[in-house]
């Protein structure tokens, strides 16, 4: 799976991990980034950040967090508090550097006009409308005129409240109106994918409004932001654009004793565990169990990698205050293998690249040695307070969900259909039979509008099965799904144990009687199924009927693709030219073809009329 | 006037804002001998200071500093 490059063996400084100390990332800036920067395969993205006041600080620091994930960010930064002008009237700069990601940077000092003191309810609705109108008029400029996803800021509350507690109650109270705005935010956000909320408001109440904002620095520098709260901000803004790109983590791995509940259950025994309501630490290991059974709700895969005898790890699961049961699980190992083997044979069995798990175990020891056997895991410094555990891992922000829910908790499906599918392999003579017994059915065809989010997601999230690494927008992926010149194909695949969803995307521009092929991804879950085949096989369909003779294949290597790099070899493509960046195929198109997919049953889209 | 490492531990703050081992401040260091000395550095330098000798600078002391002695005499004021 992940290949030991460069980036493996680095180590982010500990300076930006958990516990984060504003002060020595700020003290520290310049050297952190010189150091980030020795870095080999940065992924570059463009980033305007349009602020409401100085964005230099957040910036830099955002620049910090974004390298630690392995982006290197080109900013365009707005004049002085020109956020709105910029994009609501046109500005070339802005036009001419093509943001993929445009960040708002606003605070409550931005809102255009609060409500006269005591004026009527009526008139503070009107307000509030006016205000969002023209935040929509913004947001919509920017999404039509440059196709970027925008990261929005909610707001924030003033540090002084003129009415005292009365700004709760009194609808034209600034507390009140900032309150409506936020939830009329909240519900453009919620239909709108193109927008994503920075939830400061949020950021704002755990940190708390006096180290939030700073007098001095606001009157010096204009900062709304102290610059510890600036530091908060932008980690959580490279949280999110970490999960836009697919960075975030797919599984947590968990050790049980200690971890999950007090005490040895091989030792202690079952009744003697710390878990539940009658004992402090045990009403935090069940409240920690709920945190870790809320995010597999939403599509989080959770792990077991313990050493302990088998049979005393599954009994500890009947404990009557187990929140967690055998079944919450997608992999289970519990034996005395060293961790780091345990921690492989997990990803091999989910399916899933090593980079996408998380190993969390009180022992230090235990985390040391996974860390330094197998780099690409994260392994957050936990500690052995069970009460912290919950709160380190959402600061790390592993599992930052981006703008797509429904496909995560989709995907806890997906996967332990894969291991049935799994188990149910080991049942057959050979490979061919085992893909026939599936029973597979792929629906291919061009992109529809309602699978643009899926297809912008599964573009930007793939890794391993991506020739290009070619990222689009969702504005992108749906101007080339008007666009004659290109042929567009989504396959989603599905077979006896489940549907797998919308797996793989090809993008290709046609030149002449060549078309280009400018993305090719799919996702890891269906590796080895046959559906690059049923794809391709879709892909001539597509070329013959348009009278296409060539088609151009496109490897450019990164340092997770090395899986595919035989791709275009493998389904019949010439070498045209290879450099250590990129190879160039071609495939020359001939009838009759006969269709490479073996075990597959085709059929074209019903998108709009089967799927909701 | 305590701390014997006083010169030592502001020395240093500069040292890491500018990224630069090798720099030395005196009393009569100014903005203009530091020519990275730009906004963005200069609230680095302010926070790392403020942090450093637990200090909180009053509104409008910063602006009255023509160089760094000023700076230390201002910062050895506040901490007394």
């Amino acid at each position: 799976m992940a290949s030991k490059s460069g980036l493996s063996q680095w180590r982010i400084p500990k300076e930006i991990r958990f516990p984060i100390a504003a002060e020595v990332i700020l003290r520290k800036r310049r050297a952190l980034k010189r150091d980030l920067l020795q870095q080999t395969d940065l992924f570059p993205i463009k980033i305007a950040i349009l602020g409401g006041s100085t964005t230099q600080e957040v910036r830099s620091i955002l620049e910090l967090f974004l390298l630690a994930q392995g982006i290197q960010p080109s900013f365009y930064e707005s004049s002085h508090k020109a956020y709105y002008e910029e994009a609501a009237f046109d500005s070339p700069e802005l036009r001419e550097f093509k943001p993929k990601i445009v960040f708002v940077h606003t605070t409550w000092h931005n809102v255009s006009q609060f409500p006269g003191l005591l004026e009527p309810v009526e008139r503070v609705g009107a307000l509030v409308r006016r205000e969002m109108e023209r935040f929509e008029n913004f947001w919509e400029k920017i999404h039509n005129d440059l196709g970027s996803t925008i990261i929005q800021n909610n707001f924030d509350l003033p540090r002084l409240r003129p009415l005292g507690n009365l700004e709760a109650s009194e609808p034209s109270a600034r507390t009140n109106f900032l309150l409506n705005l936020n939830s009329e935010f909240g519900r453009y956000a919620h239909t709108h994918s193109f927008l994503l909320l920075n939830d400061i408001f949020y950021l704002s109440a755990k940190m708390g409004l006096a180290q939030w904002c700073d007098h001095n620095y606001w009157y010096n520098y204009h900062m709304a932001l102290s610059p510890a709260a600036t530091v908060t901000v932008a980690l959580n803004v490279a949280n999110m654009v970490k999960a836009l790109y697919g960075k975030s983590k797919k599984c947590i791995m968990l050790d049980l004793d200690n971890t999950l509940w007090g005490g040895a259950i091989g030792e202690d025994g079952l009744q003697n565990l710390a878990l539940g309501p009658d004992h402090p630490c045990g009403a935090a290991y069940v409240d920690f169990q709920q945190y870790l059974k809320d995010l597999r709700k939403r599509g989080i895969l959770l792990a077991v990698c313990s050493k302990n005898n088998p049979e005393n790890a599954r009994e500890a699961f009947s404990h009557p205050d187990m929140v967690l049961k055998l079944e919450d699980f997608s992999s289970f190992k519990a034996n005395w293998n060293p961790k780091s083997d345990s921690v492989r044979e997990i990803a091999v069995e989910l399916g899933i690249g090593l980079d996408s798990l998380v190993f969390v175990d009180d022992d230090p020891v235990e985390r040391a040695i996974v860390s330094a056997q197998v780099p690409e895991v994260a392994v957050p410094e936990i500690g052995s307070d069970v009460s912290l555990f919950a709160e380190i891992l959402e600061h790390e922000g592993y599992f930052e969900p981006g703008n797509v829910v429904q496909d995560d908790i989709e995907r806890t499906g997906y996967y332990d259909s894969n291991v049935r599918r799994s188990s149910h392999q080991a049942t057959f003579e050979t490979y061919g039979e085992f893909l026939d017994s599936l029973e597979m059915t792929a629906e291919i065809a061009s992109f529809v509008p309602l699978y643009l989010q899926r297809i912008t997601t599964l573009i930007n999230r793939s890794n391993q099965f991506n020739l290009t690494t070619r990222r689009y927008t969702e504005a992108e992926v749906d101007a080339v799904s008007r666009d004659p010149n290109y042929i567009t194909l989504y396959g989603r695949l599905s077979d006896k144990f489940g549907d797998n969803g919308l797996v793989s995307v090809v993008i290709g521009c046609a030149r002449g009687d060549t078309i280009e092929l400018d993305v090719w991804v799919m996702s890891c879950r269906v590796l080895k199924r046959d559906m690059e085949h049923a794809m391709f096989d879709a892909l001539i369909e597509a070329c013959l009927a348009r009278g296409v003779q060539k088609i151009v294949g496109l490897y450019i290597p990164s340092k997770k693709n090395l899986g595919v790099k035989d791709h275009y070899a493998k389904l019949g493509f010439h070498q045209l030219e290879s450099t250590a960046t990129r190879s160039l195929w071609q495939y020359n198109l001939v009838e009759p073809y006969s269709a490479k997919a073996r075990h597959i049953c085709r059929r074209s889209g019903e998108a709009s009329s089967t799927h909701k | 006037m305590g701390d014997p490492n006083f010169m030592f531990r502001l020395q240093n703050i500069f040292q890491d804002v500018f990224d630069d081992r090798g720099l030395r401040i005196t009393e009569k260091t100014t903005a203009s001998d530091i020519p990275e000395w730009d906004s963005l550095t200069n609230i680095n330098l302010i926070f790392a200071i403020e942090r450093e000798f637990h200090i909180r600078f009053a509104l409008g002391e910063i602006q009255e500093l023509d160089n760094v002695g000023q700076m230390v005499a201002l910062i050895q004021k506040k901490k007394e």
